[in-house]
């Protein structure tokens, strides 16, 4: 199991995020007028301001946009080093989530590596962590 | 159009003992800046009809805002006419641009503005301000998205910036530490300053790792202290103590998204936004500036202030820093005079615009810039918080 901070509390916004790896899937808020994807979970498409919004599947897989190998202990017994990455999902330009890039070594992560989503159910949530893709990276 | 802010000016700094700790409360030490600013300023208590300060009092960060307006209020037995704090607002010196319209408008003759942190006797080893998440609690609101993946600090979404620079543009962990470097040598004039010995290129280098591309050095350090300015009516300022400091333009535009990994560019932010709303509310360009005071919450952030405003081309501030004779006090941009909040301690903010009043007052005793500096600019905030100003000495 990888490490994680404090778990998000969950709400009627938010619940489908954080509990959309219970079958594998990640989903995303996605506006049926213009197709946009809202992140964060928002009452409203940020765009056209439809109100039309449903949880969408994406394919889960996306890109390194940045990434740092983190060494601090931000609190006491954190393991380090770790890896926090910022993906963008395939779907939509600068439609990213901050995560962790798992299985894989800190030092063979690199801005522009293919990755696919990984998930881990912890307590009541599924936190979408991100793996190279197999033989592409 | 008429743009108003020219219409206030600060006329009196202030700023308490500064160190790590200070074994002073948060509202002792805020009302020993505010005094001093008052002083400052040849006005009294008795003058002051406006009060303003970012955040507002917060008990849930430790040390990061202790001090309430109210406090301040009673303390120091103010009659006033227009108050405001908050924390959703263009960045750590919002007091200021929140008063320099205060003024302008007639709510208030003069604003005092201040900016308070106890950090350095706050902090525990479980309960850092500067730590989202480090209580343990469930997490709510946006930083969900990053807690949850152990990215709890300012350091580590910062320095994911600071990689997509390297990315882009082949920004390098040398030219990064320039900013470190300068501050170093510039603290060395200040006898406020946390840190005062010499920095070398390996000391900097050498120091731990923190979140890469980020070592020690490229974070600030929290501190105790307080600082206040204050802002009066442009009127009013010409019969004061000092010579009128105007406030020439400010830049406080969020456009873009508001987050810590959605926003579009992350390598400018909305910097980029606040200081060009700032271009265009003043006559004045980026080659009239003859100091420049830069957030340095961590080394990268001043980078992206240099591009946003203008002094270097998009991607080039790496290049532009390097070697650091541009960036000195005799350099063509003196930068972060007094430190910054790198080498001088993290004031949060208000240090820059203190800073940037010592120096076109001539008050930068050994770190001084030459040539009677006139026009300043102060670019303040990281990630998605944002605000500048040009402040011009008349």
């Amino acid at each position: 199991m990888t490490e994680t901070g404090p778990l998000p509390e969950l709400d009627p916004d938010n619940t489908f995020f954080w509990t959309s790896g219970a079958d594998g899937r990640l989903r995303f808020l996605r506006c049926s007028d213009c197709q946009n994807f809202v992140h964060p979970p928002r009452p409203r498409c940020a765009v056209c301001r439809g109100e039309n919004l449903s949880p969408q599947t994406v394919s889960g897989r996306g890109t390194v946009h940045t990434f740092t190998v983190n060494h601090q202990p931000w609190v006491p017994g954190m393991k380090v080093p770790f890896v926090v990455a910022i993906v963008e999902l395939n779907e939509q330009p600068g439609l990213r989530l901050t995560t962790n890039i798992i299985q894989c070594p800190p030092e063979e992560v690199y801005v522009g590596q293919s990755v696919r989503v990984a998930f881990e159910q912890k307590e009541d949530v599924w936190l979408p962590f991100f793996a190279p893709e197999e033989g592409r990276s | 159009m008429k743009y108003l802010e020219k219409e206030a000016a600060i006329t009196g700094i202030g700023v308490s003992d500064v160190g790590r700790p200070v074994n002073r409360s948060g509202l002792a030490l805020t009302v020993d800046a505010c005094l001093q600013a008052i002083a400052d300023a040849g006005l009294n208590p008795e003058d002051i009809d406006g009060l303003a300060s970012w955040p507002g009092r917060s008990d849930d960060h430790p040390g990061m805002s202790p001090v309430g307006l109210m406090e301040v209020k009673e303390s120091l037995g103010l009659k006033l006419n227009w108050f405001t704090a908050g924390g959703e607002a263009p960045s750590q010196i919002a007091s200021v641009i929140n008063a320099a319209a205060i003024v302008a408008a007639g709510y208030a003759r003069h604003v005092l503005c201040f900016r308070t942190v106890t950090e350095a006797s706050s902090q525990t080893k479980n309960r850092r301000a500067s730590v989202s998440g480090s209580g343990g609690k469930r997490v709510r609101g946006d930083l969900q998205f990053q807690v949850p993946f152990k990215a709890m600090s300012a350091s580590q979404w910062i320095a994911m910036f600071a990689q997509r620079h390297f990315h882009e543009y082949g920004t390098t962990k040398e030219q990064l530490g320039w900013v470190a470097l300068n501050a170093r040598r510039h603290a060395a004039h200040n006898p406020r300053a946390i840190f005062q010995k010499p920095l070398t290129m390996d000391d900097y280098l050498g120091a731990r790792n923190i979140s890469t591309p980020f070592g020690l050095y490229d974070c600030d350090i929290p501190c105790d202290g307080s600082t206040a300015v204050i802002v009066s009516r442009k009127e009013e300022a010409r019969d004061l103590r000092k010579p009128v400091i105007r406030i020439e333009a400010i830049g406080s535009s969020i456009h873009g998204r508001y987050s810590w990994d959605q926003y579009s560019d992350l390598t400018s932010m909305p910097a980029e936004e606040s200081a060009e709303m700032l271009w265009n509310r003043t006559d004045l360009k980026p080659a009239d500036v003859d100091v420049a005071e830069l957030y340095d919450g961590f080394s990268f952030l001043t980078l992206a202030w240099l591009e946003a405003f203008g002094f270097c081309a998009k991607g080039e501030s790496g290049p532009f820093v390097e070697g650091g004779h541009r960036i000195g006090l005799d350099g063509e941009l003196p930068l972060n005079t007094q430190g910054g909040q790198l080498s001088g301690g993290r004031l949060h903010g208000m240090g820059y615009l203190h800073e940037a009043c010592t120096q076109l007052w001539g008050e930068g005793g050994a770190r001084q810039v030459p040539g009677q500096p006139q026009v300043a600019a102060v670019g303040v905030g990281g990630g998605p918080v944002s605000g500048c100003m040009l402040i011009v000495r008349e």
